[in-house]
């Protein structure tokens, strides 16, 4: 028994471990593809690890009219991320509290995150800090439906919301992967992970245009270690997305026991399967345009349809 | 297979375009004078960005090696990664032309861990290009209020060391170095892309 | 011993009437406070029994009431409310005596509102049509004088104009209801009720929960009958509003419940796709609503539409897995009903409390206007911050906890039944997904753009903290939000009970309370004390690590504008902005009143004098369906009034005629 609670809190840490490492891993990533598709050489891989060590020592500066929530926000992000990161199976399907990892409680802790960062943008009392907040409740607030039905769908096929059993189930019927409520599901999930990460076509993340910021507008005022928390929580959570993506759709190579070559196998299945949609990600990004804001509400409305009719497929085909 | 060819500048007449499926180029767009052909007869501009793209991937990139400045591992302020600030405080746009450049296909700084950044507050330092101007003058003190300590300030082109065509105006309020003291100076009327690149490799010392 | 105390409740809620009305000023408020507190303690204690115990409480008189005499009778179900309405109304009694200590109040609402509490505990243990009518009325009447305080503005003389018609229409159609099914019954006694229910005939007991459920449904704030929601909650002063919100509300489900299911018997199954359709109406336009609303007050009005909206879908849920005969399915739904009910009274209440000392403290509760509250009222801003996360169903609050059960009750219903069953689950997936996030917009709206960043406006600069009792009676609303995110464990063994009371029977238990909340029959368990611990310690961690690397304090510097010169508090963005891209996105249900006013030059039509805009978004319902219907409501006046000539003759001759028809129909 101690053994295993043991054996499982361990399993928790080297999750975190593994996102916080790897989620900057996976933007140096996208960045590289992204600079070799234009013709550069880019910045080493690292980079973004090297940029979150820089920026450890540096000054915090807090805005003179905010108030206790700026430094706040970001240590919300990221402690809600690392939990919902420690709690999620990712590399093996036994992390400590697993047990309870229900997809709803991922998908509203990462909410908490994003809520977090709105009010610091808001608190700094800035036109961009409002600016961004809207933009980016906005687009979470019509990116909700599309997710939560798109997981209700995995859920009526599995029976289950509890995440292990999700992952459990479809080890147990790998005919499910080529089902159409599966492939539907994807697709709307694919189109929330682009707007829950704010990736092109629904933010620029390396604009340097305020007017045409989302994101980026809500974290111009951190400095420094703060800066730091926003970017690696961000980190986590694309992290944490692709990997869901990954385990919930293919889950093949997770760890069903706790021992070290299983888990050593299970991350290196999961730091694959994730580079690869990251990689995806990084040539979708750089082949198409950012969409108008006002566009965007029209692509999260097709992936709510399009999980809409993944429940509805899953209900009427047996 | 690709069939190229150039437009040659006659000035008489337009090239003629090989495009054997015209009714596929959308009304008010621009036909390329390259075309990529797939098998039946289909082309689009978006299918041969896409080809481009993805070819790119695998073949070398253009960029230019450049050799490490001396001693830039001992000096450098920021190792491995900074991040600048760049303020335009009165240029000609020379020197952003030339810092573009920089950022660029084929010297691209960031190989080194340079970027740019849009808020003072993320950035390590100020790249300050041009004359600073009686307008500018009090955003650049702000803008470099705004930077976290430790901070470094970039002086870009002979206007932001003092000279250059325009010192002296009447809407000049000074050179960068009234406002701050330079740290780095990349002299040049612009300075040459290789300059500004090796200068923000002796921050990083990569 | 425990009817003893719950009538001892009432008595001593009467008798805080009577001092609040009678004793000389001083002495008034604290003497009205501390007897309906312990009216409410004494009504808590009495429910509390009757749920640890599942018996019953009755009590008959005939004396009380000429004719039909009072009867009273508590059951698990009705003591669920009482408990909801005792802490409200006890957090409210404190908040009170602070509000009128500084101003907020007179004589009038200090009689008044302790005679609202006892009216609002007395409904749920009614148990007779005539006590439960006496008990509506007394309350609507006794909350729309109370509404009628604020008399000198027009808004609030508007207000109580339209709460009065609409809750006495409402009212007439569950006497009506109530009266048909009596009749067929032969008795007035709910209990009698009860037993002749399968007696009745199909078409007679479809009307009555048709009529019945209009009238509950208006009073709970359901599309399209909640219009005066939206304009009476926002006019009633802070402690009357939180009480409507929190309290008040809450009968109406408790009425749809109870007639639907305990007194006619469950019931038929489009009865209750009925119900939860107005549920996923009610929740996506109050949602909408609460999202593009930029008063303060009427942000949290529209948000409790919502809420209730919410609820519905689970009522209804629950009421037509019963109608198939599933009846662990139909527990699970009614729990997470009953616990969103809790919930959300304890939330609505300290938000509305709060939103009510902000009005205090800044004289305005227009969120334009508002802005760096925070810094000001430090202690309020905290607790409305703690429940707003908590109204946007976050872990580790209590809002989460309610939404994961009502999600996994119609998640477990999908399987195996009908389409329609299916449709309405997925519709009901679907709006309780939407809502969840426009309510996040909204109340990140409300408090980031109402208490952060600058003061906008001079008078919010000049804000201060309020008094401690208003500060306490907001604190201990707040307690539960916190408590039942961490351990809702607690008291969903005793919502199991309550629901066997509203269905009938007693099925096995569809939710293991242990530290966690295990669905029965399932894997799906959540552990909501784990995560909270989780959560602290991951917070802690993370700040000690930032501590840790920074080896000074943070500098105050200006807030980074692009560099410019000027910056003003007038440069953030306000709540009509924040809404903007929302409104957009809806325009078409949303509506907006846009009035362009351009005025030109004597002398030249090309030059402009002035330029006017205005924008406004009025309720879509109230201006396409309720002023066309209140337009011919008044020509037909118009026209019958020229009955009434003044002649003293026809009017003889009106009541002759009367006679004669009666005679001769009876």
């Amino acid at each position: 028994m101690r053994a295993s609670l043991a054996a499982s809190a361990g399993v928790s840490l080297l999750q975190v471990g593994a996102a916080g490492i790897g989620g900057p891993l996976l933007y140096g990533l996208m960045a590289k593809v992204r600079a070799r598709a234009e013709g550069r050489a880019g910045a080493p891989v690292r980079q973004p690890l090297l940029d979150l060590r820089k920026l450890l020592p540096k000054e915090r500066i807090h805005a003179t009219h905010s108030s206790a929530v700026l430094p706040l926000a970001p240590l919300v992000l990221i402690a809600s991320t690392a939990v919902a990161v420690a709690i999620t199976p990712l590399i093996s399907t036994g992390p400590a509290l697993g047990r309870t990892a229900d997809v709803f409680v991922i998908v509203f802790l990462l909410l908490l995150g994003s809520v977090a960062v709105a009010l610091g943008g808001l608190d700094a009392g800035t036109a961009f800090g409002g600016m961004g907040a809207s933009r980016a409740m906005t687009i979470g607030a019509l990116a909700e439906p599309a997710l939560l039905v798109a997981v209700l769908a995995l859920s009526i096929q599995a029976r289950t919301s509890n995440l292990p059993g999700i992952v459990s189930a479809t080890l147990a019927h790998p005919q499910w992967i080529a089902s159409p409520e599966r492939v539907l599901a994807l697709f709307a999930l694919v189109i929330v992970v682009f707007a829950e990460t704010g990736r092109i076509p629904v933010d620029n993340p390396a604009t340097h245009l305020e007017l045409t910021m989302i994101h980026e507008a809500m974290v111009l005022e951190y400095a420094g270690p703060e800066l730091a928390l926003v970017t690696l929580g961000e980190a986590m959570r694309l992290g944490l997305l692709l990997s869901l993506v990954a385990n919930l759709f293919f889950p093949w190579g997770i760890a069903a026991t706790a021992s070290v070559p299983r888990l050593v196998l299970g991350l290196a299945v999961l730091g694959a399967k994730t580079a690869a949609i990251a990689g995806v990600i990084a040539v979708v990004e750089v082949s198409a345009a950012k969409l108008r804001l006002f566009r965007v509400p029209e692509i999260l409305a097709a992936a709510f349809v399009l999980a809409v009719l993944a429940v509805v497929t899953g209900l009427v085909m047996p | 297979m690709l069939a190229c060819s150039l437009p040659r500048p006659t000035g008489r007449r337009r090239p003629e375009i090989r495009d054997p499926a015209p009714d596929l180029i959308l009304p008010g767009s621009v036909p390329l004078p390259c075309a990529g052909r797939l098998p039946g007869n289909m082309i689009t501009s978006s299918t041969v960005q896409i080809l481009a793209l993805l070819r790119s991937l695998f073949t070398r990139p253009v960029t230019e090696h450049l050799p490490r400045p001396p001693g830039s591992a001992r000096l450098a302020r920021f190792p491995g990664s900074v991040q600048l600030r760049h303020v335009d405080a009165g240029s000609c746009n020379g020197c952003e032309l030339e810092i573009a450049s920089a950022f660029g296909p084929v010297y691209d700084a960031e190989r080194f861990g340079a970027r740019l950044t849009a808020s003072p507050r993320h950035a390590d330092g100020v790249l300050v290009t041009g004359v600073v101007t009686r307008n500018m003058a009090v955003p650049l003190e702000k803008t470099l209020d705004a930077v976290p300590a430790p901070r470094v300030v970039v002086a870009c082109g002979d206007c932001a060391l003092g000279g250059g065509p325009f010192a002296g105006g009447y809407g000049v309020a000074g050179r960068a170095g009234a406002i701050a003291e330079p740290d780095i100076a990349i002299p040049g009327c612009p300075p040459d892309p290789v300059a500004i690149t090796q200068a923000l490799r002796a921050l990083t010392g990569r | 011993m425990s009817a003893a105390l719950f009538l001892g409740g009432l008595g001593l809620g009467a008798a805080g009437a009577l001092a609040g009305a009678a004793l000389p000023a001083r002495a008034r408020v604290p003497a009205a406070a501390v007897l309906t507190a312990g009216a409410c303690i004494a009504a808590f204690a009495a429910a509390a029994s009757v749920l640890a115990s599942g018996g019953t409480i009755t009590f008959r008189s005939a004396e009380i009431l000429p004719l039909t005499g009072v009867s009273l009778s508590l059951d698990p179900l009705g003591a669920i409310f009482v408990i909801t309405t005792a802490v409200v109304g006890l957090a409210v009694s404190c908040y009170a005596s602070g509000y009128a200590a500084s101003g907020g109040s007179g004589r009038t609402a200090t009689a008044l509102l302790p005679l609202f509490i006892t009216s609002l505990l007395l409904v749920p243990a009614a148990a007779s049509v005539a006590t439960f009518m006496a008990a509506w009325e007394l309350m609507a009447l006794s909350s729309l004088l109370l509404l009628l305080t604020g008399h000198r503005r027009r808004e609030a003389r508007d207000a109580a104009q339209w709460y009065a018609g609409m809750t006495h229409v409402g009212a007439a159609a569950i006497l009506l209801a109530l009266v048909l099914i009596s009749a067929h019954a032969g008795g007035q006694s709910f209990a009698a009720i009860r037993a002749h229910a399968g007696s009745l005939p199909p078409a007679v007991r479809s009307l009555a929960f048709l009529l019945a459920l209009a009238g509950f449904a208006s009073k709970a704030g359901a599309v399209p009958l909640h219009v005066w929601l939206p304009r009476a909650h926002p006019e009633a002063p802070g402690p009357v509003s939180a009480l409507m919100s929190g309290a008040m509300v809450n009968l109406g489900i408790y009425g749809i419940v109870r007639t639907g299911d305990g007194l006619l018997g469950g019931g038929q199954m489009w009865w209750w796709l009925a119900v939860a359709g107005l549920g996923v109406v009610s929740a996506l336009f109050g949602a909408l609503h609460a999202a593009a609303s930029s008063d303060l007050k009427r942000l949290l009005a529209y948000s409790t539409v919502d809420n209730m909206g919410i609820v519905l879908i689970g009522v209804g849920a629950s009421g037509a897995l019963a109608a198939r005969g599933h009846g662990v399915l139909a527990a699970l739904a009614m729990v997470a009903a009953l616990f969103h009910v809790i919930s959300h009274a304890a939330v609505k209440g300290c938000l509305f409390l709060g939103a009510g000392s902000v009005q205090h403290a800044a004289g305005t509760r227009d969120l334009d206007r508002l802005g760096g509250l925070l810094r000001r009222l430090p202690a309020t801003a905290t607790l409305f911050g703690i429940a707003a996360l908590s109204i946007c169903a976050l872990p580790p609050f209590s809002g989460f906890a309610g939404e994961w059960l009502l999600l996994q009750a119609l998640l477990r219903g999908f399987s195996g039944h009908s389409a329609a069953t299916a449709t309405a689950l997925l519709a009901g997936v679907a709006a309780l997904a939407l809502t969840g996030g426009l309510t996040a917009a909204a109340f990140v709206k409300a408090f980031g753009i109402g208490f952060l960043g600058q003061p906008r406006t001079p008078s919010a600069e000049a804000a201060a903290e309020v008094t401690p009792a208003m500060v306490a009676g907001m604190a201990l609303l707040a307690v539960p939000c916190l408590v039942l995110g961490a351990v809702p464990g607690a008291i969903v063994p005793l919502l199991v009970k309550a629901s066997g009371t509203a269905l009938g029977g007693t099925p096995p238990a569809p939710v293991r309370a242990g530290t966690g909340l295990a669905i029965a029959g399932s894997t799906d368990v959540i552990q909501p004390a784990l995560l909270t611990a989780a959560l602290i310690a991951a917070l802690v961690l993370a700040w000690a690590l930032v501590r840790a690397r920074a080896r000074a304090g943070a500098r105050r510097a200006e807030a980074w504008a692009c560099g410019r010169e000027l910056q003003t508090a007038r440069m953030q963005y306000t709540a009509t902005s924040f809404a903007e891209p929302l409104q957009r996105v809806f325009e078409d249900v949303l509506r907006p009143d846009r009035d362009l006013d351009v005025s030109h030059l004597a002398e030249s039509q090309y030059f402009e004098d002035a330029i006017a805009y205005s924008s406004r978004i009025d309720d879509a319902i109230e201006r396409h369906w309720y002023r066309p219907l209140i337009g011919l409501v008044s020509r037909w006046g118009e026209v019958a009034r020229r009955a009434q000539n003044g002649s003293m003759h026809r009017y003889l001759a009106y009541g002759l005629v009367a006679l004669v028809v009666v005679l001769v129909l009876a």
